[in-house]
């Protein structure tokens, strides 16, 4: 057992930090999410050469090899400076699918250009009514004369409109709800019948909703087997998660100690504000979600590359039910403690809050990962031998 | 970073685990597991068996009749033991007064008492506590004063756990009523059986008998039972409780109470299905269990940081208030489990020799009472209103 990082770790840690304490001030976030396209070209052409666009992706590719706890380093970062680069969706989840399950030659074409910024991608799994069922996919796919042809529309897809590629879920058989039956594919947003409308998110981010009306692609757009995509989603899902997870901590870590500092600071019948035991207790309960929650990403970014996904998910889903919780708790309570400041868009912890709300809300909130919990629970075996023992003998009286 | 247990690691744990299987009594671990009422033989035979293992106080120095072992160690021999329902060591002497006689103590008194601690041959209790003197401590007024060869001792001490069994208390007492409240506090090791002390029960909600007062009427306690200097015993109780910093937080205890709750929701039925796959109750449990989850890993980061001789940043304070309020939680649910058979009261059917009639499933038994016991871990050793307080004040510096 050990919790330090390695040598190499470290590094990654320091350097994402130095880069982005440079590049991403709350002002320069601030131009970059009113800027047009609400991404920076320069941090991301920043972020490929500090390599971590190939961050998931195996050394033999040229990548950074990195796993769940590189991820968690990289995004405790970016939830600390609110990045809004399309991160998640080209690293975290396409670079990282293109690698567990890309064929040899999708991984390069595709790795490369990701690797060296010129490529971004958003994974559009969510649609309407399906809330946060990744099984819910009535958008289909069929074979017709050796090309795939789409139909249906994706909802909510983070950074839908500046992507270059999509990987998208379709029904290939079966029904809207069955776990079989469900294939990835990527498709060209250029493609003839895609549709898309883009918007801006409230937490700074854009989504865009996505339409397909008879969409040709090429056979060789599938990616994994056809019919059998779930699991592959699932994973992808859960390496988000994990992710966000530690976004978010990175997030709070703000919160805290700016709430901390302005409870320091802020005079109020003549003393710091922080001297009244009601607002100190409160501050130590945030403290307190805050290590729980840290803990709890910790927990997600080792068990997501565990090779049971019994085991991966129970502990993804705990973590993002704990933190969807502390994010709550926490983002209420800064605002609150911050008194009519809080309020304020001027003041950043608004705007961390804003982050905090939309994570709870991406991949499934605290009662929709409760109920994942439990129900990975229930697939692994009631450990009870301890306590088995002959039932007693029961009388009427 | 790697939460996995090293070769090294696993090869103690199977050690620890043909150890605790060989030495544990059954009959003792199933009333740790099933809740029921231990006595002082229980405890003793478990504390005897470690310290003839020479595991009863891994905390110790090594050359004091501690083990050696590193904190993941320690954490991996406190699992197995609660895990298979090892009773808890009572801490008064091996956790409390013995580390403070090791750091503070005079050579005749490590050499009398260490020993003595290990073997459990001497049942400690701690006089701290005092009608007027809870959270506020140092206010405490118990006097001692000096005659000659002698402490005179006067006052009156309570909640003081377990004292019907004690042959010793470590105490604090006032020497001094000049200047701060904490400087005259002087901390003396008092035998019990010196005559003028008068133990009396205090029956708790739960109908048990497990905290006393301890009436000190002209005790004479030798000089030479002082620990340190006099006035310094406040230093030395503040030490006592750094000390243990990890363990107060009873992961080990809540994953069996945790295991235990999904047994009772599994054989309790609701509506004819297992209440376990009620979703009502069963995000109870979720929740407490992802709680506990979370606690474990934040536990084993604080040990990571003892290894590498960090100072505990403020997760190690979180421990004490997290893990009660999870302790808290757990007898809740089992009581709430168990439905209306948490109501039949027969406190006789918890102890040993029960020939009685039980009523509803052996394990509900204890249960209500044991919910009721349990508001008490976020009393004792510290309010969790005081463990804000404190690191409201000494880590967040507010």
């Amino acid at each position: 057992m050990d919790f330090d990082y390695t040598e190499e770790q470290q590094l990654l840690e320091d350097s994402v930090s130095k880069f982005l304490e440079k590049n991403y001030t709350f002002e320069q976030r601030r131009s970059i999410v009113a800027s047009r396209v609400g991404y920076s070209a320069t941090a991301w052409e920043g972020l490929a050469n500090l390599g971590l666009l190939g961050l998931p992706v195996p050394q033999d590719r040229d990548g950074f090899g990195g796993g769940g706890i590189e991820t968690m380093i990289v995004m405790e970062a970016f939830g600390r400076h609110l990045v809004v680069e399309p991160y998640l969706g080209t690293v975290v989840m396409a670079a990282s699918c293109i690698a567990t399950a890309g064929t040899d030659e999708q991984k390069q074409y595709l790795l490369p250009p990701i690797l060296e910024g010129k490529m971004k991608f958003a994974c559009a799994f969510t649609e309407d009514g399906g809330r946060y069922d990744l099984d819910h996919v009535a958008t289909t796919a069929h074979m017709d004369d050796g090309q795939w042809v789409l139909n249906g529309s994706k909802s909510v897809v983070m950074h839908g409109a500046v992507a270059d590629l999509l990987i998208v879920s379709a029904r290939t058989s079966g029904d809207v709800n069955d776990r079989n039956g469900i294939s990835l594919f990527f498709v060209h947003p250029a493609e003839e019948g895609v549709s898309g409308r883009e918007y801006p998110t409230y937490d700074g981010n854009r989504a865009a909703e996505i339409g397909f009306e008879n969409v040709r692609i090429s056979g060789d757009s599938l990616i994994g087997a056809a019919d059998r995509g779930l699991p592959l989603i699932e994973l992808i899902a859960d390496r988000a998660i994990a992710a966000l997870c530690a976004e978010a901590v990175g997030c709070m870590k703000v919160l805290n100690d700016a709430t901390l500092e302005y409870l320091k600071t802020r005079q109020q019948f003549g003393v710091p504000i922080g001297r009244f035991q009601a607002l100190q207790h409160r501050m130590v309960d945030m403290v307190m979600q805050y290590e729980q929650a840290k803990s709890m990403a910790l927990l997600a970014a080792v068990k997501v590359d565990d090779a049971d996904p019994v085991e991966r998910r129970k502990s993804v889903s705990a973590a993002k039910e704990l933190i969807g919780r502390a994010g709550r708790y926490i983002s209420q309570q800064a605002i609150q403690l911050h008194g009519g400041m809080g309020m304020t868009d001027e003041l950043n912890v608004g705007h961390y809050v804003k982050r905090l709300t939309t994570i709870d809300t991406l991949f499934g909130d605290a009662d929709h990962h409760l109920d994942r919990f439990a129900q990975a629970e229930s697939a692994q075996p009631l450990n009870v031998t301890a306590f088995e023992r002959p039932r007693a003998k029961w009388r009427r009286i | 970073m790697d939460l996995n247990y090293t070769p090294e690691e696993l090869a103690f744990r199977d050690e620890v685990r043909a150890f605790v299987r060989d030495k544990l009594p059954p009959q003792i671990a199933r009333k740790v597991i099933e809740h029921k009422r231990l006595v002082k033989d229980d405890w003793v035979t478990w504390q005897k068996a470690l310290y003839a293992q020479g595991w009863i106080a891994p905390g110790w120095p090594k050359e004091y009749g501690g083990t050696g072992w590193n904190p993941v160690q320690r954490h991996i021999f406190e699992e197995e033991c609660a895990a298979a329902g090892g009773p808890r060591v009572i801490a008064f002497g091996v956790d409390m007064v013995g580390p403070v006689i090791i750091a503070f103590g005079h050579p005749w008194q490590k050499e009398r008492y260490l020993p003595r601690i290990l073997s459990s041959e001497d049942w400690w209790c701690q006089g701290y506590s005092e009608p007027g003197s809870g959270s506020d401590l140092a206010s405490l007024k118990t006097r001692a004063e000096r005659r000659g060869d002698h402490y005179i001792v006067n006052g009156q001490k309570t909640w003081t756990t377990l004292a019907q069994y004690a042959d010793m208390m470590f105490c604090l007492v006032r020497t001094s009523t000049e200047g701060k409240k904490q400087n005259g506090i002087s901390f003396l090791l008092i035998d019990m059986k010196t005559p003028g002390i008068t133990v009396r029960p205090i029956i708790t909600l739960d109908g048990e008998h497990e905290v006393n007062e301890v009436w000190l009427e002209n005790v004479e306690v030798p000089v030479e039972n002082l620990v340190g200097e006099e006035g310094r015993g406040w230093t030395y109780a503040k030490f006592l409780l750094s000390h243990e910093r990890t363990g107060i937080a009873g992961v080990s205890r809540s994953k069996r109470e945790l295991a235990f709750l999904k047994h009772i929701a599994a054989e309790q039925t609701q509506g004819g299905r297992p209440l376990i796959e009620n979703p009502r109750f069963r995000d109870k449990i979720s929740r407490v269990e992802i709680d506990l989850m979370a606690l474990e890993i934040t536990v084993l980061r604080v040990l990571a940081a003892d290894r590498q001789g960090r100072p505990p940043g403020p997760e190690a304070s979180i421990l004490k208030i997290k893990g009660t309020e999870i302790q808290q939680a757990l007898t809740e649910l089992m009581m709430e489990a168990v439905g209306p058979w948490a109501l039949p009261h027969l406190p006789d059917s918890w102890g040993d020799h029960w020939l009685g009639e039980r009523v509803g499933p052996e394990y509900a038994a204890p249960l209500a009472a044991q919910y009721l016991n349990f508001r008490k871990v976020s009393i004792y050793g510290g309010s969790n209103e005081i463990q804000r307080n404190i690191v409201s004040q000494m880590i967040l510096g507010l």
